[in-house]
């Protein structure tokens, strides 16, 4: 079948036919099974496990419920206002602050220097690559329990350390001071090299000539740099500080073995306050009322984002 | 970019600069891994007063005894069931709508492309709880299906979204021509656009397999019986259970990312390419 019509398909033959099907009026059957057959499956799906279940975060968001029976112990807005009243979630979106400035301080320059050393060709660039790009493909779970043993105060990595200069092994994720801190750590170490493949691929997908252009001009390598290759980045840059917001709203796996969001809520992000007082608890309404809000966050921040710094792509 | 300058002088302090920096960066990465590995062959003992070095004395039980527990190998045929139930069920319902998206042109077509896409704004989380109890309405709840539909359903707006994008490419000539020797639309779908689709459709099934094999949340929620456990949650069940007997931790966190760690080694260009492509395009 597939050989006969690759075989009639020459461009005479494609050209007539356009002009044949569109007289003979369109072979509306065929496309009418097709719409029948081919697109409801996809709606059906994504109507009834994303959309429906928004909009039931709205409307259980409005009561009291366990998540048994049927909801009826309607309280209106009381559960936003509880959420707003709850000091864990400024903490969590303080953290979620925190991940993202993390992101753009440390992440994208570290990223964005190794992008530019290993998008040149050299022996061992694409094992370095590569290597910087594994963590990223590691389960969070997975990760967030390699750092709790790294981080363990008697067992852990850091511990040793410690003992080798005599001190006393801290206990990083048990103190409220520093457990978001070394939530942080992890977070560069296991994404860092996603946002470097986003700009390797970028620098290879670069007009070599605007660089040659330059360096024909009498521009040292870091003003061409800093003129030429920077800016040519910048889309990349501003698709990375997306990722990096996007995720820090979606950050839940690799806290859950770390810290939990704990000590005293002192490391939770949305997420994982969404989980360790809604979902863990039944508290529907309540757990609903957090999930519209992080909901609103996100579509807010989407589309203003996309509005203001990405009008171009 | 330079590469004239970085060959030129050996002795230049910048290329030395370089490599230390590549060499530190390095070290940050492989360290814990590579700790995790060796601690799965220390006994605790060692393990405290050595977390760094080559073990002393290999202790090969404590991934023999893994290796032989029957419990690892359930956990891991469990999340293989999943993902592939969902990486199947992906790519099917996704390379359907995306095919009619890219080739059949009917009323509110964009719209509802626009509708689908509604999925890339938000995570599964914010709708986790009701979520939970519509499947438990559909009595799916403890099983691979309660787990496998949302995955699916939350991996359409991005799957939809490559697959028409690669579809639209096939020249819509050939599918005229086709439809006037006679061939219908399903037809075409079958014997042409999906041959002809290959590296697409195994940039979507790494991704939803990858983003499947690898989830916490849903699983979380959705099962409650130890036997369907797919490995995160096993894993962290272990954990609990041998709180501070961190060799056996190591040992058992080493079994259970060697499957990704020996994929990403086997097709790493076709994971790179698929993980970044998916992120930007999508």
């Amino acid at each position: 079948m597939a050989r006969r019509i690759a075989i009639a398909s020459p461009i005479n033959v494609a050209g007539e036919a356009a002009s044949h099907v569109a007289s003979r009026g369109p072979s509306w059957d065929g496309r009418f099974t097709v719409l029948i057959l081919f697109l409801p499956p996809a709606l059906l799906l994504f109507t009834l496990f994303v959309v429906l279940p928004i909009g039931e975060a709205a409307w259980y968001s409005g009561f009291n419920w366990n998540g048994f029976g049927r909801p009826t112990r309607w309280i209106g807005f009381d559960n936003y206002r509880f959420v707003l009243e709850t000091r864990a979630f400024w903490l969590a979106l303080r953290n979620n602050g925190l991940i993202v400035a993390v992101s753009l301080a440390v992440q994208l320059p570290l990223a964005l220097t190794l992008a530019l050393m290993l998008a040149e060709k050299f022996r061992g660039a694409v094992a370095l690559r590569m290597l910087f790009f594994m963590p990223y493909i590691l389960a969070e779970i997975a990760t967030g329990l390699i750092f709790s043993f790294v981080y363990d105060g008697d067992y852990g990595l850091v511990a040793s350390i410690w003992r080798v200069f005599g001190a006393e092994p801290p206990h990083l994720l048990a103190s409220t001071d520093t457990a978001m801190l070394a939530v942080l750590i992890v977070i560069v170490w296991k994404y860092f090299g996603f946002h470097m493949m986003l700009f390797i691929a970028a620098l290879q997908s670069l007009d070599k000539s605007l660089i040659e252009a330059a360096r024909i001009d009498g521009a040292t390598r870091s003003q061409s740099l800093r003129h030429v290759v920077i800016p040519l980045l910048y889309p990349t840059i501003r698709l990375s500080v997306f990722f990096a917001i996007v995720g820090s709203l979606q950050l839940f796996d690799l806290v859950m073995p770390l810290t939990r969001g704990g000590p005293a809520d002192s490391s939770n992000t949305m997420v994982s306050f969404l989980y360790n007082n809604g979902i863990s608890r039944m508290r529907v309404g309540y757990g609903s009322a957090i999930g519209v809000i992080l909901f609103v966050i996100c579509v807010t921040f989407a589309f203003t984002y996309k509005r203001w710094f990405m009008r171009d792509e | 970019m330079n590469d004239a300058e970085v060959t030129r002088a050996p002795f230049d302090p910048a290329v030395l600069f370089k490599a230390a920096f590549l060499v530190v960066v390095a070290i940050f990465v492989l360290v814990p891994l590579l700790a995790t590995l060796l601690g799965g062959f220390k006994s605790l003992g060692e393990l405290r007063v050595n977390p760094f070095g080559l073990p002393r004395h290999w202790e090969w039980q404590n991934y023999a005894d893994i290796l032989f527990s029957g419990r690892y190998w359930q956990l891991l045929r469990n999340s293989l069931v999943i993902s592939t139930l969902t990486v199947t069920l992906t790519l099917i319902v996704a390379s359907m709508a995306a095919f009619t998206f890219a080739h059949v042109r009917f009323f509110g077509s964009s719209m509802l492309l626009s509708y689908l896409t509604l999925g890339l704004l938000f995570p599964a989380a914010t709708a986790v709880l009701p979520l939970f109890i519509k499947v438990r309405d559909l009595g799916l709840l403890d099983t691979y299906f309660g787990v496998a539909l949302p995955q699916v359903a939350f991996s359409l707006a991005m799957s939809v979204l490559l697959l028409r994008r690669f579809f639209k490419d096939i020249p819509h000539e050939l599918l005229e021509a086709a439809l006037v020797d006679g061939c219908s639309y399903i037809k075409f779908f079958r014997y042409v656009t999906l041959p002809l689709s290959r590296p697409i459709l195994a940039t979507v099934g790494t991704i939803t397999f990858v983003n499947s094999w690898n989830a916490y949340l849903l699983p979380l929620v959705m099962l409650n019986t130890d036997a369907l456990y797919p490995w995160p949650l096993g894993i962290m069940i272990y954990q609990g259970e041998y709180s501070s007997e961190w060799h056996l931790i190591l040992a058992f966190i080493t079994l259970t990312i060697l499957p990704t760690i020996i994929l990403f080694l086997l097709a790493q260009k076709h994971i790179v390419a698929g993980l970044t492509a998916g992120a930007v395009k999508g």
